[in-house]
Parts: structure tokens; C-alpha cells; sequence
């Protein structure tokens, strides 16, 4: 089983950590794994994306043409990766910042106001959180456990503060994306 | 000690200081960067050598001085800038000290951009500067395998007193991986017997040592002659004893897709997929580039029906592969330019057009 996702969003999204931090989960629960940032000049004040995969075999290639997921936090993120994703695959839309609705019916789509959700529980820098939370809700590749506590290890010290409000808002993206579901 | 997720370009700086790296010279450029940012930082810390030179040509040279007196000593660029210390490369390789060089190469020519790229494996295989020498060439796959192979290299390099080269792509230098780290080395401080201490009265490893020479020049004709047949006599050496490669699926395989680095882990994903189709195919992924594994690609050809040559470049290895292939089998390319990786069903495509081609063919030749 490998599930390649892609994490999509404005430069200062927190894009690369939200990978890095699926990445470090997987490993800690002795799955393989894979992170690798755009590294473009796009990145500066542009959009910026990883790509990371999770599998219970050695990966190959780390970057994919059709991903199984995209996580797309901003409107010029869902226009480069809906036509992308994998048919049968998953978008997760921000949907305070993206208004539109995705219009492939081939894909599963968690729609989470994940700036709001942030916000309301404190900052929203937290967003990318609501984003992994979403994500864990419609592909189980890890619990949500699984993912807070890799948090407890691997949240800058200098963002220590911001450990508890950052699980919440984790749950918060798990539960309405959960509702979505149902 | 445990795995942790590293980068590339970070893995293999502290793999070097834990292989015992004692001066590191270099300057700043994409996507090799990292590995530069972290020797800044960790060297000073352990009372060692790092310094940021003024230019790449600078670099290389202080590399050269400080191999010259015996010193664990290495640097890192990309293309561009390994273009520039070539002359540096074939002074160190003339000079016989021995030296690493870490290659992060990206697209070309010129400032290209700054994404993956093989587009410089002639450049580095086949003439990493003037005159008649080869370095040893690592590819490392993964970030793992470039921390082992980091290690390697130094070893190499003393062993064989040549200059080796570790090349990967933008890919592997910034991508992030599990990989273990080895233990911190003891540093060796006896200096090589034919190391230079820069004064008649200084000693080496504790006396006076005899007059050591380090140069390049040969001025006259049979002199430098007799130096080239030794240094050819060398080169037949690293030739009979480091070869390596990896092989997998390869036992009843009819068509052999051969890639390195990057794009060998690619065609690993590829291959895998493909036997899930009962595909008969395998991967061969060279590990040196220099010395090139001929023989065993030119025997696995006595029974191969084809090969898939993958690479991020216009087709350079492939003729390495044609080579030792020979008449045995039709040799296929595939290559993604401009810092294009190839993916995983591009190669998948590849394999099924040439696996129906020839079992057309078989098909054919029975009746």
C-alpha cells in the first residue's frame, strides 16, 4: 500500500511543515517514507508544494504525475491539481480561502474552512493542522494518536505554546471532515 | 543509533564530518546549498576547517592544498560550478592526492535552472578536466545510500589516492528520507607518508620526513609518458576492484531497464509495477559510473531480449550501455530534459511498447 499526497498553498501556509510532519509520523510508526519540497524560484511569495508518500514498502519514485491526494489550501492549488488527482483519489479544499466547488465527480472531496477553524481556536497559522486532520478523517493512513503525538516530538520549541491549540484544531479538521462523510 | 528523517544535502555533510572530514572549501549554489550551510556551522563546532571562498575556481584550488599535505579535505558545488573547478579537478588528478567532490547536479546548459538533473554525467565520467584520468564516480539512489557512499568516499579516495566524485541530483539533495547516520570516526592524525608539511624543518607523523613533492608537471615527454602508463595502470586497478551495481528482478528478466540515482529508484517503482503484470522485466542500476559495470551488463546481454536505457538528460550513460551491450541487443532510451523527472507510467509505457515488439518478433521467428 502507498498513498502519494501532495500539499498545496500559498508560500507561509505552513505547506512543508504539514509534509514534514506526515513524514515524520510515518516513520515514527515504522512506515516508509518520502518528503520533497518545490524548490522553484515560485517558492518566494508564490505557491509552494511537497509531495510526500507513505507506504509499507521502500519507496521509488518520490514524485508522482497523478497523486492519490491533493491538499489544496488556495485557489491557484486546486486549478493545478484537480485535473491531477487520481481518479478514485481525495481533494481536500480550504474552503475559506477557495469558493469554488471542485468540479470532478470521480473524486472524493473534504471541504474544511480550515483558516476558521484555525482562527477560532486561536491563530490561523494553524490551518495546515485543519488540513492534515481532514486528510486522516478520509484516508486512514494514520490515527489521529498517531499524528499528535509525532506533534508532541517534532513542533518547534520556539511553537511549544502552541502544542495544545494546534491538536485541537487537528480534531476539529478530523470531525468536520468526518461529518462530511456522513 | 535510530533512523531519523533527514535531508539530503544535510545527511551527507554530517556523513562527511563523521567519515572524518577535516577542512571543507566551497561556495554557495542551488540545489546543493544545504550541505555548504551545514558544513558552516558543524566544522567550526569540532575545531575544523570550513571556509567559504571566493569563487569555485578558489575553492577547488584550496582543496588541492590542503589534500596536498595530507588533509581529509572535500567540497560541493552544482553544475555550473563544477564547470568551473575542472582545472582544479585535473591538477588534483595529475597531482595524484586524493580528494571528494559532491555533484548535486541540475538542469543545463548554462544557468539552466536549479531543478534535478543527469545532463552532466559525460562531464563528469568522461572528462572531469584535461588530460587522460578518470575520478571515481559514485550515484547514489537514496539518502541512505548517499551517507554510506559519503563514507566510502574518503576511503576511495586514500586507498586509490584519486579524486572522487559523489553525484546525485537536486532531487536527492532535497528530499527528506529516513536514513541512520554512522557513528562519529576517530580522526586518523599520522599524515600520508608523501604529504607536504610547507617547511624543510617541520615534521611529518614526528620527523623530518624526506623531500616530499606534489606537482602536475612533467616537462619532459617521457617522464610525463611514464607517469600517464602508471596512472592508467591505476585506473586498470579501480577498474578490476570497485565496481558496483544493484540488481533487481534480474534472474529471469528479458528486458533490462538500466537507470541510476534518481531516476534508478523511479524505474525501481516502474519495474515492481510491472512484474505485478507478469512483465518479464528487471532493473540494473549502476552504482559507479566510473568504472562503469560493462561486464556484467555485457553478460546479462547474452540472454536480455532488449534494454531500456532511463535518464534525466538527452542520453549520455546510454552509450556506455551500447557499448558494453554491443550487437547482443537492441539498446531503448528514455530521457526527461531540462530538470524533468521521469515518472513511473512513462517508463511503464516504454517497457510494455518494446515487451510487445518483441514477443511480435518471437512470434515471427517461429513461423
Amino acid at each position: 500500500m502507498e498513498t502519494s499526497i501532495v500539499i498545496a498553498g500559498f508560500g507561509g501556509q505552513g505547506v512543508l511543515f504539514a509534509g514534514q510532519l506526515l513524514a515524520y509520523a510515518g516513520m515514527d510508526n515504522n512506515l516508509h517514507v518520502t518528503w520533497i519540497p518545490s524548490y522553484g524560484p515560485e517558492m518566494r511569495g508564490g505557491t509552494a508544494n511537497c509531495t510526500v508518500i507513505v507506504a509499507d514498502e521502500p519507496v521509488g519514485a518520490p514524485i508522482v504525475a497523478n497523486p492519490d491526494v491533493a491538499i489544496v489550501l488556495n485557489l491557484p492549488s486546486l486549478e493545478k491539481y484537480e485535473p491531477l488527482v487520481k481518479s478514485g483519489g481525495l481533494l481536500v479544499v480550504n474552503s475559506s480561502l477557495i469558493t469554488r466547488t471542485v468540479a470532478r465527480t470521480d473524486v472524493d472531496v473534504a471541504y474544511v474552512p480550515a483558516n476558521d477553524i484555525a482562527e477560532e481556536l486561536g491563530s490561523a497559522k494553524m490551518m495546515n493542522m485543519a488540513a492534515l486532520g481532514a486528510l486522516l478523517a478520509q484516508r486512514p493512513i494514520l490515527t489521529l494518536d498517531q499524528l499528535m503525538r509525532t506533534l508532541d516530538d517534532h513542533l518547534p520549541a520556539r511553537k511549544a505554546h502552541l502544542l495544545e491549540a494546534n491538536k485541537l484544531v487537528i480534531q476539529k479538521g478530523y470531525a468536520v471532515a468526518t461529518a462530511v462523510l456522513a | 543509533m535510530a533512523k531519523e528523517l533527514l535531508k539530503g544535502n544535510v545527511a551527507i555533510a554530517e556523513a562527511a564530518v563523521r567519515a572524518g572530514c577535516e577542512a571543507y572549501f566551497g561556495y554557495p549554489i542551488t540545489p546543493q546549498t544545504e550541505l555548504l550551510e551545514h558544513m558552516s556551522k558543524r566544522m567550526p563546532e569540532l575545531g575544523r576547517v570550513f571556509l567559504q571562498a571566493e569563487s569555485e575556481v578558489a575553492a577547488v584550488n584550496m582543496v588541492y592544498g590542503a589534500a596536498s599535505a595530507g588533509v581529509r579535505v572535500m567540497t560541493s558545488s552544482s553544475s555550473p560550478g563544477i564547470s568551473l573547478m575542472q582545472e582544479g579537478f585535473s591538477y588534483i588528478a595529475g597531482s595524484e592526492v586524493p580528494a571528494v567532490v559532491v555533484d548535486v547536479m541540475r538542469g543545463g546548459p548554462g544557468l539552466g535552472n536549479i531543478q534535478p538533473s543527469q545532463a552532466d554525467y559525460n562531464q563528469v565520467v568522461k572528462q572531469a578536466g584535461h588530460g587522460d584520468f578518470h575520478p571515481i564516480v559514485l550515484a547514489p539512489s537514496t539518502i541512505q545510500e548517499s551517507i554510506d557512499m559519503m563514507v566510502l568516499s574518503f576511503d576511495l579516495a586514500e586507498k586509490y589516492r584519486t579524486l572522487v566524485f559523489m553525484v546525485l541530483d537536486g532531487a536527492i539533495g532535497q528530499m527528506m528520507e529516513p536514513a541512520e547516520l554512522p557513528p562519529m570516526r576517530e580522526m586518523n592524525e599520522k599524515r600520508p607518508s608523501w604529504a607536504l608539511t610547507g617547511q624543510s624543518k617541520r615534521r611529518l607523523n614526528g620527523r623530518l620526513p624526506d623531500k616530499n613533492v606534489v606537482t602536475s608537471i612533467h616537462l619532459g615527454g617521457d617522464e610525463l609518458n611514464a607517469f600517464n602508463e602508471k596512472l592508467q595502470a591505476k585506473l586498470a586497478q579501480i577498474t578490476a576492484n570497485e565496481v558496483r551495481y544493484e540488481e533487481s528482478y534480474i534472474e529471469d528478466a528479458e528486458i533490462i531497464v538500466v537507470a541510476f540515482g534518481t531516476a534508478g529508484r523511479v524505474a525501481g517503482t516502474a519495474v515492481k509495477n510491472l512484474r505485478q503484470a507478469n512483465v518479464p522485466v528487471g532493473l540494473f542500476r549502476p552504482i559507479t559510473l566510473w568504472p562503469f559495470p560493462e561486464k556484467r551488463l555485457a553478460h546479462l546481454a547474452e540472454r536480455a531480449k532488449a534494454f531500456l536505457v532511463v535518464e534525466m538528460n538527452a542520453g549520455q550513460m546510454l552509450h556506455d550501455v551500447r557499448e558494453a551491450v554491443g550487437c547482443q541487443a537492441p539498446v531503448e532510451f528514455l530521457g526527461r530534459m531540462g530538470g524533468l523527472l521521469p515518472f513511473t507510467n512513462d517508463i511503464e509505457k516504454e517497457v510494455q511498447t518494446i515487451w510487445r515488439r518483441s514477443e511480435v518478433l518471437a512470434l515471427h521467428q517461429q513461423n
